[in-house]
């Protein structure tokens, strides 16, 4: 049991190449955290330094009440499952749960009784004499998993675990490493590239892009109140529209607010857009061309693109071409291709960031 | 499966592998064949008649004492020479496998022994260790040692040993590295975090995961500890002093060449033959099934 805090935590190569800019977050005791951002920015060297596998350049990393900067992984009484498991291919099921424990003297006794809780806890028992090869990806997850727990330490670390497992085990162990984390109630630190795997285990969500922290929350807060473009259209899928607004359309929707601010950036959820004729006071209404449709069955996504050169917005990571939107509609029935729609976003709904995108603007 | 019927006439693939089986015969298995037939036959002293003599030289050969005492010789040549080349080269393998400046440089370098042709090997070590000219013979007298391989049979074999182990290193560095480098990091480090210590972590984790590699070098350093050290033996001691360098392979050519007892050397040739055979199929057997872990 323990708090995870880092203190304006950076990481500098010998080349010069900043990995982490200075990265401030507290989990609590118990607590959930996921760290999440596209590849290279940084979210893997982080819990890396966490685990005591890269040194810190400079700030704090404290585990308990404990800096731990100079302190070997060892010491740390954290417990990391690796991406590709790093399981112990020449032991036992068995041995690979039970050799951390040996090498801390713990007696075999001991160790019987713990490995075999973990094998039980985690379906694991018939499988104890085998050896890593002889086991699946799924399988194989759940024996790094069964490492970590056995140890049971103040921390686990988690470096996306799920990436190679196939889509549909990777939903099912999704829900057991969340069911398991509470049951056992270990500060947990997990890394993902996956927004839907960050939103569904986080207690605390920490967006990362280019080795910092763009904002740091509930998931569910951070869904709602994005305080960067960068965060508004990474997390939820498909990402958030973004178009650039002229200062006039700024001030008629933001009225006294936007005084100041000369060009912004809007940004609608697919989900808030409703096709309708009508434009409700204070929102927005655009319309499209319908230029292609996803049917995935519960609802449907309907891309389209609008006239207007101006509404070019360059987004990062830009997943939308410029100039196009994305409408969630529930269920199948959708416009057909080349139909000219109309559609609206009430201003409840309606996110507005500065040019650049880095802040966010309350309305 | 389109396995069969490529070639429209039945003769073109004979005639394909033709003159790869003619050198495979020609240089391969008439040659043994030759000493097989040789060690069945005994000539007279001035090599004017031959007469077949069945089994005789292998008997022969089982009853003399000499030929056992180079059986054990070549044994523990052979192990002393696998063990010392095999353990000094993992240890530099495991500290070129550290992040380095100018690693490539180091590593290139601890490679180019194995360029160097056995007799030359042979020259070098003689150079350092002659009792009159070698450099470092100088500085084991001032310490007090009594060096002079070339009356001290121990002193002479230890000398063969170190030459021909310091040609081994290179190859079995290059593996061992390949095989260092083949273990993932990432295994390593949950060694790491799980509580192993450096020395811990090498021989409960690295160590097993190579123990493929270390297998298939010890039977590779073994093949050439009995064969191909001739060279070594040659240049450095010529099998003496007394016989006490003598391995089975620079035997067959002292009593075959030297000696003229042809019979005898081609029945102590053709031991050596089934030796390599039973070594070769031993490493197929667990090669192919990488008997590992």
């Amino acid at each position: 049991m323990a708090n995870v805090t880092l203190r304006n935590v950076r990481k500098t190569y010998p080349g010069g190449f900043e990995a982490i800019k200075g990265v401030n977050v507290d989990v609590g005791d118990g607590q959930f955290c996921v760290l999440v951002g596209p590849s290279g920015c940084g979210k893997s060297t982080l819990l890396r330094m966490v685990a005591g596998l890269e040194t810190v350049t400079g700030g704090e990393i404290d585990i308990g009440g404990r800096v731990v900067n100079q302190v070997e992984p060892a010491d740390r009484d954290i417990a990391m499952v690796f991406q590709n498991y790093a399981l112990y291919p020449h032991m036992s099921v068995y041995n690979n749960m039970a050799y951390g424990l040996r090498n801390r003297g713990m007696p075999e006794a001991e160790i019987k009784t713990r490995v075999e809780e973990a094998a039980r806890i985690l379906e694991l028992a018939p499988m104890l004499e085998r050896k890593p090869r002889q086991l699946s990806g799924g399988q194989r997850q759940r024996v790094a998993m069964g490492r970590a727990i056995v140890r049971q330490p103040k921390v686990f670390l988690f470096d996306e675990p799920l990436s190679n497992l196939d889509a549909k085990l990777r939903i099912a162990m999704r829900v057991e490493i969340r069911k398991l984390q509470r049951r056992l109630n270990t500060t947990s630190i997990y890394v993902t590239h996956d927004q839907l795997e960050a939103m569904t285990l986080a207690d605390i969500l920490v967006v990362m892009n280019g080795g910092q922290v763009e904002q740091v929350g509930n998931p569910l807060a951070i869904y709602e109140k994005p305080s960067t473009t960068f965060v508004a259209s990474f997390i939820g899928a498909p990402p958030m529209n973004l178009m650039s607004t002229r200062p006039d359309e700024i001030k008629a929707q933001l009225g006294a607010n936007g005084a100041g601010v000369q060009a912004g950036i809007l940004g609608i959820r697919p989900e808030d857009f409703v096709i309708t004729d009508q434009t409700p006071s204070g929102g927005v209404a655009l319309p499209l061309t319908v230029e292609a449709i996803e049917r995935v069955g519960a609802e449907t996504f309907v891309y389209g693109a609008r006239a207007q050169e101006e509404d070019r917005v360059a987004a990062t990571p830009g997943e939308l071409p410029p100039g196009e939107i994305i409408v969630r509609i529930p269920g199948a029935d959708a416009p057909p291709i080349g139909q000219k729609i109309r559609v609206a976003a009430i201003r409840s709904k309606l996110h507005l960031f500065s040019a650049d995108g880095r802040t966010r603007i309350e309305a | 499966m389109q396995k069969q019927s490529i070639f429209q006439s039945k003769l073109l693939p004979y005639a394909l592998v033709a003159p790869q089986l003619a050198i495979v015969l020609i240089f391969f298995y008439w040659p043994a064949l030759q000493a097989v037939i040789q060690s069945f036959l005994l000539q007279d002293a001035f090599g004017l008649s031959t007469s077949f003599v069945w089994f005789e030289n292998y008997v022969d050969l089982f009853k003399d004492p000499a030929y056992f005492e180079a059986v054990v010789r070549t044994f523990v040549f052979s192990f002393a020479i696998a063990l010392s080349s095999l353990s000094f080269a993992l240890l530099l393998a495991v500290m070129a496998d550290k992040p380095l400046r100018g690693g490539t440089i180091y590593r290139t370098l601890l490679i180019w022994p194995y360029a160097v042709a056995p007799p030359v090997v042979g020259v070098l070590w003689i150079f350092m260790l002659h009792p009159s000219l070698g450099v470092l013979s100088r500085y084991l007298r001032a310490m007090g040692i009594d060096w002079n391989p070339l009356l001290d049979g121990n002193q002479a074999a230890t000398l063969i040993i170190l030459a021909a182990a310091w040609k081994q290193i290179s190859y079995n560095f290059l593996f061992f590295l390949a095989g260092l480098q083949s273990i993932p990091k990432s295994v390593l480090e949950a060694a790491a975090i799980d509580g192993a210590r450096p020395m811990r972590r090498f021989w409960t984790v690295t160590f097993p995961l190579l123990s493929p590699t270390i297998f298939f070098l010890l039977v590779v350093n073994i093949v050439y500890a009995f064969f191909d050290t001739f060279g070594i033996i040659d240049t450095m001691t010529r099998g003496g002093p007394g016989k006490s360098t003598e391995t089975l392979v620079y035997k067959v050519y002292t009593d075959g060449l030297l000696g003229g007892n042809l019979g005898s050397s081609a029945a102590q040739s053709v031991i050596l033959m089934v030796m390599v055979i039973v070594l070769t199929g031993i490493q197929f057997r667990f090669v192919e099934r990488k008997v590992t872990y």
